[in-house]
This record gives structure tokens, sequence and C-alpha cells, in this order.
């Protein structure tokens, strides 16, 4: 590495690139496990799917923030490559705005509209959630193999959705394991069982298959030192399976001791996924396409943006944990006095 | 249709729907910090009752403006890749500092302005809904500071075609940047003054005439009363900003063809494209010059020294002419308001009627006024540096057909469902005894 990789600001875009991993992984997360709380919305009795709402209706503004400030920053530190995604998902992006214009309402409307009103809000509310899930899964599938085109990289897509709706309703349910008690509990604690086997048998498959759809990923997987990565990652990710089947199976323990153990797991396999998704493609910033240190923008204005991230930065972890620390506990009904 | 036209008019659908909801919680957010002050002081609960009853119509409002302006921030990259490769240095770091320091801040305080009412100290709901108020506040600063800078670009130098920042001090502060950031934060002013008196006389009207809503319609007419005029004087400096810097907009908001010495001021024509005239004109002669230049005999710019350069007439003229004409309309209806309330005679059903009427008054003058600001700039995007048509994405044209159809018909619904759940909320509000709301 050359001097000039830091005196001319060339380690710049790969701050960013970090950074807009990290707000993308974040939202995955945040906003995954308030999606999957959507998703499991549908076959609950009205007092069921309040205090569900309820476990999230303080937090899913938030959540959503992260997504815009990913966009935001791929929008600004690598126009060119913001330029490639969003012309190549056009009709997908749509459907996902349309359906997070919708969800978005649809906490307030639910129980703002005339009593006879809110049933239609309540499913607007699920089917949105499960429109998010979808559109984003199959983004993230036709970005994964570079966005070719044809029935196979369709299929691939679209099997994609299906496995983030999955992941979605297993944080989901994860978090709802931690947030209610009584009936809703058990119920949750039963949705994660079959989530997290759905969710983990889509993965593998999903792994085994994507070097054949994408012959670079191919190349990038099964070569050494690489292919001791591609040994462990599913390794690691079955142990951790394995744990949560035995954590969900004792559940729920006296005292509600080890409530919040499902959740930690299930955002540890999103994060190991997420770190094997991108580990498949670096450098690239599109996969096969463009390289991150081709598509940046002018250091001078990264520079000031990376400022003004290292000031906010820790007042947004601060009262972000703060707004949790206010929540904390069981969801209560949400209420405004 | 192209995709240029389909794209601008998917554009203009989606700005013209989110500020409806900004341009009232930017200000509602400071009115319910009011109510909470006041009873903080008087420790009258019909503080807490306006308090209450508006934080539902901020909750219900925030939420349509977040979820259209994720949209908007989307459709940069979607619709408008070219905005971004050229002046994406300028705007970039714009609008990152408005998620970093407002989106958040806001998003995650609403949580516990809402829902923290018993989980937190008094003094830190406060907080909440001060930095809420704030958050909003905040995010319409820089998005503003943007907007200005595409109209009046400083501080920036051009190497190779993109623009590089030079000042960023020239870039915020940038020479129409405090006359639009006024005009329009007293435009949220005066929208939600109208916005709630029309609520609380929907609700006087049904028959709650609780001490809640007699003082609610007290405050926001004195509110209107104060904020109209002075929305009159920022707006007047505006315009005279305008002529400084963007002459060819202010000749389309005046349909002045040719520059002249002591130009009229025109209150009805038929701007006429073509032939660069205009059809059954009614002017007042020299106000034009006298309001433009503050001299009766002052030279005016006109339209024909900007050929190929200027603006579309008829929609600016006309858009000009409906904000001042809802803008006399809210400062008249202010004045006659604090005349009924100095007489002391109760609120005259009549009166009540007009305020109901003007509910949605301030939406009117906003969107006008901000077309004309908008359309103003045309036929640049960034004002001498990038045209619109050459900023657009290269998409096939029933691509976005498909997606303007589907925002138009999910932006039909919401209005709609706003709207309705406003009165029907108010309505319920009605139903509920002053003790059940007190205890609950």
């Amino acid at each position: 590495m050359n001097s000039d990789f830091f005196q001319n600001g060339e380690w710049l875009p790969f701050v960013f690139a970090f950074l807009i991993g990290l707000s993308m992984l974040l939202y995955a997360v945040l906003d995954g496990y308030d999606i999957g709380v959507g998703l499991l919305s549908r076959s609950v009795s009205s007092e069921q799917r309040d205090r569900m709402i309820a476990s999230i209706g303080p937090f899913w503004d938030a959540n959503e923030t992260w997504l815009v400030l990913g966009v935001g920053l791929l929008l600004v530190a690598f126009p060119a490559a913001h330029g490639v995604v969003l012309t190549n998902l056009y009709l997908p992006v749509a459907l996902m705005m349309i359906a997070l214009i919708f969800r978005g309402v649809s906490f307030d409307f639910r129980k703002k509209v005339a009593p006879e009103a809110q049933a239609k809000w309540n499913h607007i509310f699920f089917w949105s959630s499960l429109g998010i899930a979808l559109s984003q899964g199959y983004m993230l599938g036709r970005f994964m193999i570079g966005f070719q085109i044809g029935l196979i990289s369709e299929l691939f897509a679209i099997f994609f959705g299906l496995l983030v709706v999955a992941g979605y309703a297993l944080m989901g349910s994860c978090w709802l394991i931690m947030k209610t008690e009584g009936e809703l509990q058990k119920k949750s604690i039963s949705w994660a069982k079959r989530a997290i086997l759905i969710m983990v048998a889509g993965a593998l498959l999903s792994s085994a298959v994507a070097p054949f759809v994408d012959t670079r990923i191919y190349d990038r997987m099964f070569s050494f030192p690489e292919i001791t990565l591609l040994i462990a990652m599913p390794l690691i990710s079955v142990i951790l399976t394995l744990l949560m089947r035995f954590i969900l199976a004792i559940l729920p323990l006296e005292g509600d001791r080890l409530n919040w153990m499902p959740f930690a797991i299930s955002v540890s396999i999103f994060v190991l996924g997420f770190l094997g998704l991108v580990y498949s493609f670096y450098p690239y910033i599109i996969p096969g396409q463009l390289k991150i240190v081709e598509a940046s923008a002018a250091p001078a204005s990264l520079k000031v943006i990376l400022i003004g991230t290292g000031v906010v930065l820790p007042f947004m972890v601060g009262y972000t944990a703060l707004a949790y620390w206010i929540f904390r506990g069981k969801a209560q009904e949400l209420r405004y006095d | 249709m192209d995709e240029f036209l389909l794209s601008r008019i998917q554009f203009a659908t989606n700005i013209t729907f989110h500020i409806l909801f900004p341009t009232i919680t930017i200000s509602l957010g400071w009115l319910l910090l009011f109510f909470k002050w006041r009873y903080s002081r008087t420790q009258e609960y019909l503080w807490m009752e306006l308090y209450f009853y508006f934080t539902k119509v901020f909750a219900l409002s925030f939420s349509l403006g977040v979820v259209s302006g994720v949209t908007m921030s989307f459709q940069f990259g979607t619709n408008w890749p070219g905005y971004m490769n050229t002046v994406g240095n300028i705007a970039g770091p714009l609008l990152a500092y408005e998620v970093l320091t407002a989106f958040f801040l806001e998003a995650t305080f609403l949580g516990v302005m809402l829902y923290g009412f018993r989980r937190v100290p008094a003094w830190f709901h406060s907080l909440s809904t001060f930095l809420v108020a704030g958050g909003t506040t905040l995010s319409a600063f820089w998005i503003l500071a943007l907007d200005s800078w595409m109209q009046t670009p400083t501080g920036h130098v051009m190497i190779d075609g993109v623009a590089h920042a030079e000042s960023w001090w020239d870039i915020v502060f940038n020479p129409s940047m405090p006359y639009r950031l006024f005009h329009t934060l007293i435009g949220s002013g005066l929208t939600v003054a109208f916005l709630a008196a029309g609520l609380l006389a929907y609700r006087y009207l049904k028959g709650d005439k609780r001490p809640a809503v007699l003082t609610g319609l007290k405050t926001t007419i004195i509110l209107a009363a104060i904020l109209g005029p002075l929305q009159g004087i920022v707006g007047d400096l505006h315009g005279v900003n305008t002529r400084d810097y963007q002459p060819q907009k202010l000749a389309a908001m005046e349909a002045l063809w040719e520059s002249e010495e002591g130009a009229p001021f025109v209150l009805f024509a038929i701007p006429d494209e073509e032939n660069r005239e205009n059809h059954m004109e009614i002017a007042i002669p020299k106000l034009g010059s006298l309001i433009i230049t503050r001299d009766p005999n002052g030279h005016v710019q006109g339209l024909n020294d900007f050929e190929g350069e200027n603006p579309r007439v008829g929609p600016v003229f006309w858009s000009f002419r409906v904000m001042l004409g809802v803008g006399g309309l809210m400062i008249a209806t202010a004045f006659l308001g604090l005349y009924l309330l100095w007489k002391k005679r109760g609120w005259p059903p009549f009166f009540l009627k007009l305020l109901l009427a003007m509910t949605f008054s301030g939406w009117v003058g906003s969107v006008a006024g901000w077309y004309v600001t908008e359309i103003g700039r045309q036929p640049w995007l960034v004002t001498g540096i990038l045209k619109t048509k050459d900023a657009v994405a290269d998409l096939p044209p029933e691509h976005v057909a498909v997606t303007l159809t589907a925002y138009l018909v999910t932006y039909s619904i919401l209005l709609v469902a706003y709207i309705g759940s406003l009165f029907y909320l108010s309505r319920k509000e009605i139903a509920t005894p002053s003790k059940e709301l007190a205890a609950s």
C-alpha cells in the first residue's frame, strides 16, 4: 500500500463502503424484526395483534431510517453504482416503495379510522409487510448475481425473496419471545421453531446454488484459502441453529430467563449471512461490474460527510440506546397519554 | 408521452403529495410544545386536551410525511441519475446531513413523545417534544438550503462538467436561502393555524363548546393574525431577491414579455407562449415596478430578454396569483377573527363555517408557492448548471407509466383516508366527555 492511498483520500471509498454496509446490516436487522412482526400478524386475535404492534410501535420509524441512510450514502459516495442499482431494479424498488408507504401509514390508520375500516388497515399492514420482505429479498438476489437476466436468475431472485421473508419472520418471532408473555409468547416460540428451519435450509440451499448461477461466486469460493471459509460459515450456522432449537425447546423458563437468547442468536445468524454475502463480491460494489475504487465521488465532499458522521454518530447511538431502554421490558398498550 | 415528461409528472406528483405533510408537522411540533408550556404555567387541563388531540393529528401527518419522503429520496436515483452525477458533490453532503442530524433525531424521539408519556418524567417528555419539533425544523433547513442552492447556486466550481464544493458557507447560505427558509417556515405556521382552527371550528359547529375548543380557536386566530402580515413582508422581500437573482422567473410570475420602465401589475391575463403576448389582460399601471423595484418608474426585465431560458409562463403566473389570493384571504379571515375576539360576542356560525372551509387553505397556498418557485426555475434543474432534460434516466416509458399510475392511486387513497381520519378523530373527540379525557 503506497502513501498515495492516505494522502489522496483513496481510503475514503473503502470507509464509505464500510459505512454503507453497516447501515444496510443495521437496517436488515432492525427493520427486519419489525417487518417480521408484521408478517406474523395475520392469524392472531385482535388483542394479540395490538400487543404485537405495540412492541414495535416506538421503534419502527427510526429502524426504517437506516435504509434512507444506507441508500443515501450509496447515492452520495457512489453515484455511478447507485444509478446502476436503482435503474436495474426500477420496478421492484417501486413495489417496495408502495409497500413501505402503506405499511408506514397503517400503524396510524389502523387505530385512527372508524372501527369498521380498521380490519382493512390490518390487512394492509400484513400484505405490505410481505411486499417489503419479498421485494427486498428479490432485489438482493438480483444484485448478488450482477443483474443477470434470464429464467434461472429470475427464479434465484424469487427464491431469495422467500428466504428474506423467512429470515424476517424468524427475527420477528424472536423479538416477540422477548417482548411478550403468556399465550402470545408460546405462539411466538412455535413460529420461531418453524422459521429457523425454513431459514437455514433456504440459506444452505442458496449458498449451494449461487456458485453455479454465477461463476464468479464459484471462482471466489472454490479456491484456496477461501474454501476453508466456505466450510466454516455453514458449520457455524448449523451450530447456531442447533443452539436455537435447544433454547426454543426449553423456553419459556421460570422468571422468563433467557428470553433474549433466541433474538441474539437470530441476529448472529443474520450478521453471519451478511458477512458471507459481502465476502462473495468484495471488492466489487456491483458484483462483476463496478469496483469500489471505480465508483466513488469527489474526496472533498466525502470528507465533509465523514466529519459530520463522526460528530453525530455517538449521539445517534446514545439516543437510540436510550429509546430502547425507555421502552424496555414487555410491550404495553400503546397510548398517547 | 416520453419518459422525460412522465418522470417529471411523477416527481411533481410525489413532491406535491409529500410537501403537504411536512408543511403541517414543521409547525405543529412547536404548537404542541406551546400547549405543553401553557399547561405547565397555568395547570389548566384544557391545554393538555389540546395537546393530546393535536398529537393524533401530528402522528398521522408525520407518518405520511415520512413514507412519501422516503419515496422521493429513492426517485433521485431511479429517475434522475444525471442530477447526482453532476451536482452530487454538493447535494450529497446536504442530504446526508439532513438524514444524520434530523431524520434519526425526529424518528427516535417521536416514539418517546407519542408513547412515552407514562414512562419518562414530564421534563423529559417535553424535551422529546422539543427535539421532534427541532428535528423537523432542522430537516427543513437542510432541504431548503439544497433547494435554494439549485435556484441560486454559489460557492462551487465546475471541473469537467461536475460541480465541486469550494465554500460550504456560500453553498448553504446562498443568496435565496434565508428568504426561502423563512417564507416556507411562516407558510407552515399559517397552514397549521388554519388547519387547527378549521378542525376546532368543526367541533364547535358540531356542538363541542368546551373551554379547550374555545381556547384553541383563540390561540390559532391570534397565531394566524401575527403570521399573515409577517408572511406578506417576507414574501415581498423574497420577490425582490428573485428580481436580483432569477429575473426570468420574476418576469414569468408577472407575465411581462417586454422589458419596461414603469411596468404594470397584471391582475388577470391569459399568457400566450407562442406569440409571446397576453390576452384579455387587466393590469394596474406602474404597480409592478413599484412592488419590484420600489419605484413606480423602475426598470423591470421582460421575458423576451431570456428567450429559450424562461419557464412556461402560464403555470408560474397562475400559481403565483393563487398563492397571493389564498394569502390575502388568510389575512382577511385572521383579522376578522381578531375583531370578533375583541367584540367578545362569541363565534358567529358564518365565521366558523368560513374557518371550516379554510381548513386546508394552507395546502393550496403552499403548493401554489412551490409551483411558482420550482416551475419558475425551469428549464434548469440547477440554474445555469444542469437542465432538467439532461438529468433524466433512460428508462422504458411504460415502466415509468406503471409506477406513476401506482403512485397516483396510492396517494389518492391516502389523501382521502387522511382527511377522513382527521374529521373522524374530531367527531370521536366530541363524543368523549372531558372527564374521561382527563382520566384516560
